[in-house]
């Protein structure tokens, strides 16, 4: 839910990264922080675990310019991909404007992969969402692995609706500004398609 | 979709920021800031320079998205009010509709002073978050039924282009 304020010449935007346990959520903000200058951005926080496994959520606000004299912020979060820990990310859900779905390409990871697929259908059903008319876009990362799944095989099995995908490896950042600008923009046009 | 996107407008926005201003003053409080539900800041008062109010924002609006799971599974409705003790600042936090005013706060003050000074201004801003709304509704409504939009200039975002969206990745 975008939050727009005409007094300050501000959007503010709520992206959600998520995806199985391990699949590489936190890399992708991780990267996003350290690749981005330092003027648009701000802390990030990490709510995790002393394992480094995500406890409640990532945060990374970024600031990356100006639309029609509005700063646009955007707004990134994780969720825990660990199944028990599904009461968090529907918290984190609340207030979405787009969602990244991260999947990890090892084909051990593959019913992981739907399950949380069905999961965040599930938990954004809940709360008033339907996933086909949301910003979304799929990211397949874990693409340097030697057991990775062909992207037919992928898609097959992910996206059904043919939304936007990409490759990626994301400790190394391939394919994550990619993945970054393309929710951005689906966003954006969102907001342009609501006023 | 839900609930629609949360929109300030100028005049609003300075009724929030007065009335912040006055509940800082009154409640001998070293902040006092107002964040969105989602954890977006929507106006701080204060000793801000050396305060990180996003991080702060963002964290609070987890905490309050947290007690209230716990407490839809306690059948409670809401925990409308948290307060965390510190050992030199106190942290306060109520909850007023969809957006959460938190007072941060030191020995200066004290926690019945400011549970007082904060009941009042739960109730003011309540009233501008619900002029709000009905702007938002007005300037929804299709021109024409009444409603119309006539205080509220054309959104500048209808003309956006993909061109606007790239600039913004240099
Ligand atoms: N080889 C390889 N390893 C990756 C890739 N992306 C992430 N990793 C590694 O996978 C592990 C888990 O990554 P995280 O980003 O913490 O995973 P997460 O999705 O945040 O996991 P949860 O917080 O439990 O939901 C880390 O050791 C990463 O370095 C990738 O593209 N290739
Ligand atoms: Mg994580």
């Amino acid at each position: 839910m975008s939050f727009i304020n005409y007094s300050a010449r501000e959007i503010n935007c709520k992206l959600v990264f998520y995806g199985p346990g391990l699949c590489g959520k936190t890399t992708n903000l991780q990267y996003i922080y350290k690749k981005t200058n330092p003027d648009s951005k701000g802390k990030m926080i990490s709510l995790a675990t002393e394992s480094e496994r995500t406890l409640f959520f990532d945060f990374l606000p970024l600031a990356l310019g100006n639309i029609k004299g509005f700063k646009v912020r955007f707004h990134l979060y994780t969720v825990p991909g660990q199944v028990f820990y599904d009461a968090s990310r529907k918290l984190i859900l609340k207030g979405v404007d787009g969602v990244v779905f991260v999947a990890d390409s090892q084909a051990e990871r593959m019913e992981a992969n739907i399950e949380s697929m069905e999961n965040l259908r599930k938990n954004l059903q809940e709360q008033g969402y339907n996933l086909d008319q949301l910003p979304f876009v799929i990211q397949y990362n874990k693409r340097d692995l030697p057991n990775a799944v062909s992207m037919e095989e992928l898609n097959q099995a992910l996206n059904p609706k043919g939304v936007p995908f990409f490759e990626a490896v994301a400790p190394q950042g391939q394919g994550v500004f990619e993945t970054l600008k393309e929710i951005a923009k689906q966003v954006i046009m969102q907001i342009k398609k609501g006023t | 979709m839900p609930d629609p996107g949360l929109i300030m407008y100028e005049e609003e926005f300075k009724q929030i920021d007065a009335e912040l201003h006055r509940l800082h003053q009154q409640a001998n409080a070293k902040v006092t800031f107002l964040v969105d539900k989602n954890g977006q800041l929507i106006a701080a008062v204060g000793e801000t320079e050396n305060l990180d109010t996003t991080s702060l924002a963002s964290l609070t609006a987890g905490n309050i998205a947290a007690t209230g799971g716990m407490a839809k599974l306690l059948g409670e409705k809401d925990f409308s009010i948290l307060f965390h003790e510190g050992e030199r600042d106190n942290i306060h936090i109520s909850l007023v509709g969809r957006v959460i005013l938190v007072v941060i706060f030191d020995q200066r003050s004290s926690l019945g002073l400011v549970r007082l000074r904060v009941k009042k201004s739960v109730e003011i801003l309540s009233q501008i978050l619900q002029r709000i709304l009905q702007k938002v509704d007005q300037a929804k409504a299709p021109s024409g039924t009444g409603g119309g939009n006539k205080e509220q200039p054309k959104s500048p975002f209808a003309e956006i282009t993909e061109d606007d969206i790239e600039k913004l990745f240099g």
